[in-house]
């Protein structure tokens, strides 16, 4: 409850959660608002915005932007949201390894995460879809795989921290098997950097999506905005509206999400508030 | 003395040796780490690995898949495909690329100037402006213009790379004419070499700033809380004790101390940056490896991809030894133990 209250009091954090409502009510409500099939080509092709009925125009095959960028919410959220939780879960299972058996295990996971930090992410992205198939399953799995040595590297540092607590120790000596200890007494108390770190991790995703897809590797079957970009491109010179209103639902989202994620930051971690806030 | 100073300098040998060698040791467990991910990847790709490796779009006979599978040994046991496939890449063989029937090295070497170019001038860029525009903020904390420093680079920092390279071609060439829009260089234009280079540049303008733009922005704000920190040190309110100029202060003790934090992000962002330069050699036809990249997807061209992953790699990693020789330039406390 004083989370909640404290971030209502966060003028930066508050404008990112309403444009975060308004995206979302958009993905939730497109079935809705655009009843018709976005790749359906339902005008004069180059309609400006607002001429024909059209609020952003149409595009090069008269489908309607508006429509394309409404469905587009739901493919950028879906991804984000999804590949985010995967690489929560595969960083906090490498940093939870390493950061509670330290040693030799915590040298080899941290190569690994080095290794991952190494290698430029996009690139691996573009392979791996390249090879796999641009389905949105595989574009997920692409991203995960780029995104979560951030977290591991956070996750390992919070229970190399709490692990000598004396909390910790008491469960410890207590008989609780290691597993317990984890899941009940270290992991609660690691949870707030985690979903600071995983929410602008969402917001990185959701970039990566939309250049995969300006890239001619988002899945073929959904409309998504780096799509619509990547396909405008070409025609720029006549028709700036099927560029400029996809990358503005994109600096939206993301900007909303980063905003979000630094009211987060500053709310549930006041100690770290100034350290976090570059 | 100087005992104590050779003893110094044995063990600064030592030390800069021990470096050469962690960083040779990353440096091949990198190279053949990435070429294992790339093997199995496209084993892991649905189909015939031949098939894969011809590219998709039926360009292979069964001549030529006979031929790619005497190649890479592919009715060979698994580990001994991946063996070949490694000793391939320590001799620098990256394969032929089936689609433009080019060794890729070939492919790979015509394209680097460009990206060097790109990526070089970029991270250059951004690290000097970052360097500059946050030490300004800094001196400047709360005033309205360091408030709009912030603004600006939250909103720089939300922005797809590929997006903010069409809208400033729309604004600066589509709109006002002052650049080119798109390619390396014109074309069908006679030029001595010094035109040459001028025109090169007038082309890397628009290219170089979308690609730095983020890590400006980056750079912006850390360098701004770094001064604010470091202007809080014991050490500054001696240095003031004792009477120091100001300017001395701010360039000498402050900045030096501060730079060092945004040397370390800016060499642990080398990997995004090369990512980035894909994007942005699409969106601006530069002819380096990024596009290169583009090509060779939508030519589903495997052999290419899986060596510019390789050497996209070992870009990032040259890029974070700049930065740590780098850092080790910088870095007062270094300096003083090399002096001494």
């Amino acid at each position: 409850m004083d989370t909640l209250k404290a971030f209502s009091r966060h003028p930066s954090g508050m404008l990112g959660l309403v444009i975060l409502i308004v995206v979302v009510a958009l993905a939730v409500l497109a079935p809705w608002l655009y009843p018709e099939d976005p790749w359906e080509m339902i005008g004069r092709p180059f309609a400006p915005p607002f001429s024909e009925g059209f609020l952003l125009g149409t595009d090069t095959l008269g489908r309607d932007v508006a429509a394309g960028i409404v469905h587009g919410t739901r493919v950028s959220l879906t991804i984000g949201v999804a590949s985010t939780l995967a690489a929560v879960c595969i960083g906090v299972l490498v940093g939870a390894m390493a950061g509670y058996w330290g040693g030799g295990i915590d040298d080899v996971l941290m190569r690994v995460t080095e290794l991952f930090q190494t290698i430029p992410g996009f690139i691996l992205a573009i392979l791996m879809v390249a090879t796999l198939g641009p389905s949105i399953v595989n574009v997920i799995i692409a991203i995960a795989t780029v995104s979560w040595p951030p977290l591991a590297r956070l996750t390992r540092a919070e229970f190399l921290r709490l692990r000598g607590r004396e909390f910790v120790q008491a469960a410890t000596c207590q008989g609780e098997r290691p597993l317990q200890v984890v899941l009940g007494h270290i992991l609660p108390n690691a949870v707030s950097p985690i979903i600071v770190t995983g929410s602008l991790t969402i917001a990185s995703a959701i970039l990566i999506e939309s250049a995969l897809s300006f890239m001619g590797l988002g899945d073929p079957n959904l409309m998504s905005w780096g799509f619509m970009v990547g396909a405008a491109r070409t025609v720029i010179r006549q028709a700036w509206w099927m560029s400029v209103f996809p990358g503005v639902a994109i600096l939206l989202t993301v900007l909303a999400i980063n905003l979000v994620g630094e009211g987060l930051n500053d709310t549930l971690n006041p100690r770290n508030a100034r350290a976090g806030r570059h | 003395m100087t005992h104590l100073a050779s003893g110094l300098q044995g063990h600064r040998v030592v030390a800069v040796a021990l470096g050469i060698l962690g960083w040779a040791a990353k440096f091949v467990a990198v190279v053949l780490v990435i070429s294992t991910m790339s093997f199995l990847l496209v084993r892991a790709a649905p189909g015939d690995p031949a098939q894969v490796m011809a590219g998709q779009t039926g360009a292979a006979d069964e001549k030529m898949l006979a031929q790619i599978r005497q190649e890479y040994g592919l009715d060979q046991p698994f580990i001994l495909q991946l063996a070949t496939h490694l000793k391939r890449v320590v001799t620098l063989d990256l394969g032929q690329s089936y689609r433009q029937r080019q060794p890729v090295t070939t492919l790979i070497g015509e394209r680097l100037p460009a990206t060097l170019l790109l990526t070089g001038t970029a991270f250059l860029l951004a690290l000097a402006s970052g360097i500059l525009l946050g030490t300004l903020a800094a001196l400047r904390a709360g005033r309205w213009s360091d408030t709009l420093l912030t603004v600006v680079s939250l909103i720089l920092y939300a922005m797809p790379v590929f997006w903010l390279g069409l809208m400033m071609v729309l604004v600066f060439s589509v709109q006002l004419g002052l650049v080119p829009a798109f390619g390396f260089q014109t074309i069908g234009v006679e030029m001595g070499p010094f035109g040459r280079a001028l025109d090169i540049g007038h082309h890397l303008i628009l290219p170089a700033i979308s690609l730095a733009a983020v890590y400006l922005a980056i750079y912006t704000r850390l360098m701004r809380s770094s001064v604010i920190e470091v202007a809080q040190q014991d050490y500054i309110k001696t240095a003031r004790a004792k009477g120091l100029a100001q300017g001395r202060i701010i360039a000498r003790h402050i900045l030096r101390n501060a730079i060092l934090p945004v040397v370390t992000v800016a060499g642990m962002q080398a990997g995004a940056l090369v990512g980035g330069a894909v994007v942005v050699e699409t969106v601006f036809a530069w002819p380096g490896l990024g596009r290169l990249t583009y090509e060779a997807v939508l030519q589903r061209d495997y052999p290419v991809l899986l060596g510019l992953f390789l050497v996209m790699s070992v870009i990032v990693i040259l890029l974070n030894l700049a930065t740590d020789v780098l850092y080790r330039f910088i870095d007062p406390r270094v300096t003083t133990q090399a002096a001494g």
